[in-house]
């Protein structure tokens, strides 16, 4: 059984997701890291469902979809940021400071 | 029937006092509600008492109304006890308040606030009624604090006069001192026994409590806190000269008949508990002895006719608590009945007086008091019946033999002589209690001599003016007049054929704490012997005012020389009041105003928590704008921060 | 044989992350997340999601990725000078705090419930084997989770409409 090994390979991924969004100050590269997160959970998800029904393989449908979705409307956003203010770096982003 | 007595007074309350918003002309109305209420009350409390006597009884009359507080072992029910001693306060009550309501009548028919005054009037009539009828301590401390009220309210009744408003006041705040030491004595009790009806209480407590133990006696004598600041003992009796602020049909009922005589009744009511508790006891008859002398010495040097009798009350009340403390419950309720109309009827002549001279200073516009002394004089032409009636009060309170006042008097001196044998204490309290009673026949005297006697001092515009009171005040002062004199026969010495009435009547009451008491006998010859000194001393009291005092040579008031010496400490009560104002009441103001307002209130509590909150929420306010760095970098860090918590609460 | 495999394909994996999040250029980083996705994918295949897998390449590592590369050229992000990574201060903290969110993931997949299990070991292969690698996944979808399915139809609506009034210049 590979649940305990492929549960380890997400928190693994999981965390190199976070480590990423947490030392770059590209959107672009953050956004990555985000979708690396995803799939993280995706494959516990998948490690999961291997035992407890295919309702798992359904979530990560499900987490695709949103995923796809989200990607559409970030660099849609991503893109009127960088025509308003020419960077994408997130130091440099700092409207929402009141 | 007693219900009746009870709820008849609080409806006229209610009717008076909706009168008085909405009808205050109905001048006619409120005199028929207002007395009738009383009178109808008597009769019904009459035929109550005479139920009483006339059936055989082991126990008290109970009359459970509801009950009131079933909290867990407490059970207080709202519960009326007629017996003996409430139907002796009953029938004073009732009817000395039915007199003093006539009285008032004509006494008040000029003022503008007529409803409210007979409203009050009311209500202090049902308050005490619940205070000497109720069947259990709370229900008496309604009553207690009722009448505490009303006093309050009719101290003040004239309050657009900041000095009366001020009187109440210090009325009010001074028995607060008192009530504080009966609530805490109602706590004990309740500790002690488990229950607060009086029946169980006073059966309980030979069980319950050490004879002479420490605890009987701290109850007993926050008992008396309460008593001495009800019925105006040393020290707290300041109030009660104050309260002559109050219309003088009120300083009648009130602050001589009924009220300030609760004091007696509760010790006389709870008199096993006292006689378990001989130094109480003893505390309670020197304290009453104390105050019967200091404030009759008092009273020989007050130029306002009511102040004197003001002082005289409270002298009259050391009287009745030298027989309450002495054991002999008997007399001083004796002494509370005569006193009642004695004192009473002084009260209502004096009204009687001063109704007719504020009429005369008024119709000539002149500003002179009308309650000095010093600007009466001769009044007996003008007003003949007032006269007459007021000598028999005199004569009565002064000790004369055959009147009310000669009988219980020496009953109350006499119960103290005997019990000298046992301690030479209550040798001491029998002097002190003697050389009062010589100052009150001088004093007594003093004022009839000043008010009656001797040119009249009015003024010649102001004389014409004179004129003896309408009927409806006359008429009451007859029948105090009857009562003051024949009362004596209520409860005549043992000497005498048919003594004893009232002490054989009382028994029932009473003889729980016959085995606690120590045994007092007079022998005959003893008694008579000290009968005869009684008698000695009234006249002497009287015959020394009489070689004295010149009313001949008295000035009017505005031409008075100012008092000097001795005479002018005792014309300002000893300088008592300005002793408390600077021991208790400047230090207390300092404290509240330079510590509790300054430090506590503005310092502590609005500087520190009041302001301090909004600091506090102001810091951790700035402190959250310091995360806002509208940096996204930052706020991811936290959000992380944010998930590593939820995610070790979910690892547990 | 087969936990080889997996060990080697989650050691690709995890490399090629950390690659991707080192890398300075945008278009580097994304290429590693590739690999990721494909090493990902392997591992779905060995843990019996076959159509789980095919979606994964064909969804993430075709039309997300292409996105990313698309859009990192619309906006000539190619050739970086600059590194993005924080100071040392930042990478410290970000570290520290990763290091922290693996350890705390680590101890909750040790508290797997057990005794939730419902399909005995090689059950789901046996219905792969069985019904094809379509059916148990979409026996489930269309009836537990039709709802929820036609909701994500109606999402990727709303975020085509989203993206093309976000991203259009000019109305």
């Amino acid at each position: 059984m590979l649940l305990g090994p492929a549960l380890g390979v997400s928190a693994i991924l999981f965390s190199i997701g976070v480590l990423g969004v947490l030392i770059r100050r590209n959107a672009i590269i953050i956004f990555m890291c985000v979708e690396l997160m995803l799939n993280a959970v995706n494959l516990s998800f998948v490690a999961l469902a291997q035992q407890l029904g295919t309702d798992g393989q359904v979530f990560v449908f499900f987490v695709m979809t949103v995923a796809a979705a989200e990607a559409a409307v970030g660099f849609a956003i991503i893109i009127a940021i960088y025509r308003h203010k020419e960077t994408l770096d997130l130091q440099n982003l700092n409207l929402l400071r009141g | 029937m007693i219900w009746l007595a009870v709820l008849l007074p609080f409806l006229g309350f209610l009717v008076n006092g909706w009168l008085s918003f909405f009808r205050p002309d109905a001048k006619r109305a409120v005199s028929v509600i207002g007395v009738g209420v009383l009178v109808a009350s008597f009769i019904s409390a009459l035929a109550g008492v005479v139920g009483l006597a006339g059936a055989v009884h082991d126990a008290p009359y109970i009359v459970h109304m509801w009950s009131w507080m079933p909290v867990g072992e407490l059970q207080v029910d709202l519960a009326f006890q007629v017996d003996e001693l409430s139907a002796v306060m009953l029938m004073v009550v009732t009817g000395v308040g039915a007199l003093i309501h006539v009285f008032s009548v004509g006494y008040m028919r000029e003022d503008r606030s007529y409803p409210r005054y007979f409203a009050y009037l009311n209500l202090f009539v049902f308050f005490m009624l619940v205070l000497i009828l109720g069947a259990n301590f709370p229900v008496l401390f309604i009553g207690w604090e009722g009448v505490g009220l009303c006093s309050y309210l009719l101290i003040g009744f004239w309050f657009d006069d900041e000095a009366k408003a001020t009187a109440g006041k210090k009325a009010f705040i001074m028995n607060r001192i008192g009530d504080f030491g009966l609530l805490l004595a109602m706590f004990m009790i309740f500790r002690a026994v488990g229950s607060l009806d009086f029946l169980e209480v006073f059966d309980a407590a030979p069980a319950a409590f050490v004879t002479n133990g420490p605890e009987i006696t701290l109850i007993t004598l926050l008992l008396f806190l309460g008593c001495i600041g009800k019925s105006a003992q040393i020290p707290l009796y300041t109030w009660l000269p104050d309260a002559m602020a109050g219309p003088t049909p009120v300083s009648a009922l009130i602050h001589a008949a009924t009220m300030v005589t609760a004091g007696v009744y509760l010790i006389a009511r709870t008199n096993i508990l006292f006689a378990m508790a001989p130094v109480s006891g003893a505390v309670v008859a020197l304290v009453g002895a104390v105050t019967a002398l200091f404030a009759a010495t008092i009273a020989l040097k007050q130029w306002d006719i009511k102040k004197v009798l003001a002082y005289s009350t409270v002298s009259q009340l050391g009287f009745m608590f030298v027989a309450v403390g002495v054991g002999a419950y008997a007399a001083g309720i004796f002494h509370l009945v005569t006193h009642a109309f004695f004192k009473a009827l002084l009260f209502l002549g004096a009204g009687s007086v001063i109704h007719v001279m504020h009429h005369a200073y008024h119709h000539t516009h002149s500003g002179e008091d009308a309650q000095d002394m010093r600007n009466m004089g001769g009044l007996r032409k003008f007003m003949p019946w007032t006269a007459a009636v007021m000598w028999v009060a005199t004569l009565a309170i002064a000790g004369v033999p055959g009147l009310s006042g000669f009988f219980s008097k020496d009953q109350i001196l006499a119960e103290a002589f005997a019990r000298g044998q046992g301690a030479f204490l209550f040798y001491v309290i029998w002097a002190l209690g003697a050389v009062a009673a010589l100052l009150t026949a001088f004093y007594m005297t003093r004022l009839m001599l000043y008010t009656f006697h001797g040119p009249n001092r009015t003024g010649e515009a102001e004389a014409k003016q004179l004129h003896e009171a309408p009927w409806v005040m006359t008429g009451p002062l007859v029948v105090l007049a009857a009562g003051s004199a024949l009362g004596g026969f209520l409860n005549l010495p043992h000497v005498l054929p048919g003594a004893g009435w009232l002490e054989h009547w009382l028994k029932p009451v009473t003889e729980g704490s016959v085995p606690y008491l120590s045994e007092a006998h007079l022998s005959a010859g003893l008694e008579w012997r000290l009968m005869g000194l009684a008698t000695l001393i009234a006249a002497a009291g009287m015959i020394a005012a009489w070689y004295f005092l010149k009313p001949d040579r008295l000035g009017a008031a505005k031409a008075a020389p100012a008092e000097a010496g001795v005479q002018r400490v005792l014309l300002n009560n000893y300088y008592v009041d300005e002793l408390y104002n600077t021991l208790i009441v400047r230090p207390t103001d300092w404290v509240s105003r330079k510590v509790l307002w300054r430090i506590i209130d503005m310092g502590a509590i609005d500087g520190a928590v009041v302001h301090g909150a909004a600091k506090v929420s102001r810091l951790l306010g700035w402190i959250g704008t310091r995360f806002q760095t509208g940096n996204l970098g930052t706020y991811v860090v936290l959000f992380v921060i944010g998930v590593l918590f939820v995610l070790s609460a979910v690892a547990g | 044989m087969l936990e080889a495999v997996f060990w080697a394909n989650a050691g690709i994996a995890i490399v090629s992350a950390l690659a991707c999040i080192t890398r300075r250029s945008p278009v580097a980083s994304a290429l590693w997340l590739i690999m990721t996705l494909f090493a990902t994918a392997v591992m779905f295949v060995l843990l019996d999601a076959h159509f789980i897998a095919v979606l994964q390449v064909m969804v993430y590592s075709g039309a997300i990725m292409v996105l990313f590369l698309f859009v990192i050229m619309l906006l000539n992000l190619g050739d970086q000078s600059a590194t993005d990574m924080k100071g040392w201060f930042g990478r410290v903290v970000g570290l520290a705090l990763g290091v922290f969110v693996m350890v705390e993931l680590w101890v909750i997949t040790k508290v797997v419930p057990v005794d939730q299990i419902r399909l005995p070991a090689g059950e789901l292969n046996r219905m792969t084997v069985d019904e094809g690698a379509i059916a148990p996944v979409a026996q489930v979808l269309y009836t537990t989770y039709l709802l929820p399915f036609l909701l994500t139809a109606i999402l990727l609506l709303a975020a085509i409409a989203g993206a093309v009034v976000l991203a259009k210049r000019e109305v």
